[in-house]
């Protein structure tokens, strides 16, 4: 007796063939999933009490990243300001702005302005921006382009592979010392070759290479090592 | 990120009489195993039951994790001995001599600390014509009037450590040797706005050769947007 309606031999055999691609283009699939903004929220500007715009303060009125991130150079957290911070300024400028009136009542009652952490990594990572600060990571090659974000998000997705990308091979992101705040720097090219200790560089390889040694960078073997950031 | 929708569950539960149901199961079973092992994997060890910087806490009625030393104690090392390093005062006059050797080490530091926090409002220059009083916040006056150029060392340290009219303190932006070195660095500028073609040491050349690389806001470098488009 016939179960099965003939087609189905057809289906089978296509099935048989295409559970292959398909299953390669599910795995594909689920796995750019979660590297999407969907799971990362990279890219995706989070609400604030404030609609603080990055852009106005650090573009336009040119104010260093330190004068309100204090400790990133010395300690594990870059430091979110106070709202005394804030109101070194705005106690004149907008002093009476609406969009500013958290920052006012909090100023008044002492009570903290509660903002939504943007760049957050897991709790079981370790991480300290004093040591990248001091071994040569600008802002930007982490943060992206604040100083061209009207709101703030987070530009890379924070994600192990993220941070592997870099540990691997540190040469291609490390810049001079004296660069880390300028989030203007351009990479040493033909066109704009960059000098350091005298030697003029025009590729980031030969620059990132001769940093690496400069400032005593661990060995790649160390600095991927599981506990150095799972500790 | 959000658990799986519950619908999947619905399919693995179809009758498997029609081919239909014969193509849906691996393809739920593919969508699903994916989902469920990727939702299971974010939260608790992401957001562990400890404090990092500035965390929340519910225990306390402000709400803030970080404390404050209980009142009349003093850590392991800041015991302010040196009165004159943390006041800038001798009794109730303002001292006129840095507490340590003012070296080219401690003037850079000084220019650069005062790049960050100072030229918003007083410029590079100390002319008093920074990025906030063009914005409407009151003018400083120059460093360089009679006033300023008489002041004492001390005078400088004491206006940072505790504000002055318009002026809110800088105490907790600023360590306390970092504004010695400040005060250093505007006493330099002071002096090089005074100086004449003579006082420049042969074989230096004035104005100085432009940086290598472009200063953050200075226009060397163009202005590229995320997109990558000129603005």
């Amino acid at each position: 007796m016939q179960i099965f309606h003939r087609s189905t031999n057809t289906i089978s055999r296509a099935t048989i063939f295409g559970a292959v691609f398909i299953i390669a283009i599910l795995l594909w699939g689920s796995i750019q999933w979660q590297r999407s903004p969907y799971v990362t929220y990279a890219k995706v500007a989070r609400p604030q009490p404030v609609p603080f715009s990055h852009q106005h303060h650090v573009a336009g009125l040119g104010i260093d990243c330190r004068y309100c991130h204090t400790s990133v150079e010395t300690s594990s957290f870059a430091g979110i300001p106070p709202t005394k911070t804030c109101m070194n300024c705005h106690s004149q400028i907008w002093s009476g702005a609406p969009m500013l009136e958290p920052v006012r009542e909090s100023f008044r009652s002492g009570k903290s302005l509660v903002w939504n952490r943007v760049n957050d990594l897991p709790d079981f990572v370790y991480f300290n921006h004093s040591i990248h600060i001091n071994k040569g990571v600008g802002c930007d090659t982490c943060h992206g382009p604040v100083d061209r974000m009207p709101l703030m998000f987070n530009y890379a997705s924070l994600q192990m592979e993220w941070c592997l990308d870099c540990h691997r091979a540190p040469e291609k992101y490390l810049r001079p010392r004296e660069q880390v705040f300028n989030m203007r720097y351009e990479q040493p090219s033909s066109d704009k070759p960059a000098t350091l200790d005298g030697k003029q560089y025009t590729d980031q390889l030969s620059l990132g290479t001769d940093l690496v040694h400069k400032y005593n960078l661990r060995s790649v073997a160390d600095i991927t090592s599981c506990s150095t950031c799972h500790r | 990120m959000m658990t799986p929708p519950r619908m999947g569950a619905t399919h693995l539960c179809t009758k498997t009489g029609t081919t239909r149901a014969y193509v849906l199961h691996p393809f739920a079973i593919c969508l699903l195993v994916p989902v469920v092992l990727l939702a299971a994997c974010r939260q608790d060890m992401h957001d562990q039951p400890r404090f990092k910087p500035l965390r929340q806490s519910d225990f306390f009625a402000d709400l803030r994790s970080a404390r404050l030393p209980v009142q009349g104690t003093v850590a392991r090392g800041q015991l302010h001995e040196d009165s004159y390093f943390y006041t800038g005062k001798l009794g109730n006059n303002p001292g006129d001599y840095m507490p340590f050797p003012v070296t080219e080490e401690v003037l850079a530091r000084g220019q650069q600390r005062f790049n960050i926090y100072c030229a918003p409002c007083h410029s590079r220059l100390g002319d008093g014509n920074g990025m906030i009083p063009q914005r409407g916040f009151r003018h400083p006056p120059s460093y360089h009037d009679e006033r300023l150029r008489k002041a004492p060392l001390g005078y400088f340290f004491d206006v940072m450590t505790n504000g002055f009219g318009a002026m809110p303190d800088y105490a907790s932006q600023i360590p306390v040797r970092d504004r010695w070195c400040i005060v250093a660095y505007i006493r330099a500028l002071q002096l090089s706005q005074g100086a004449t073609a003579a006082d420049v040491p042969p074989g230096q050349k004035v104005p100085s050769e432009p940086p290598v690389f472009g200063e953050p806001g200075s226009g060397a470098t163009p202005t590229p947007t995320i997109d990558g488009e000129q603005r």
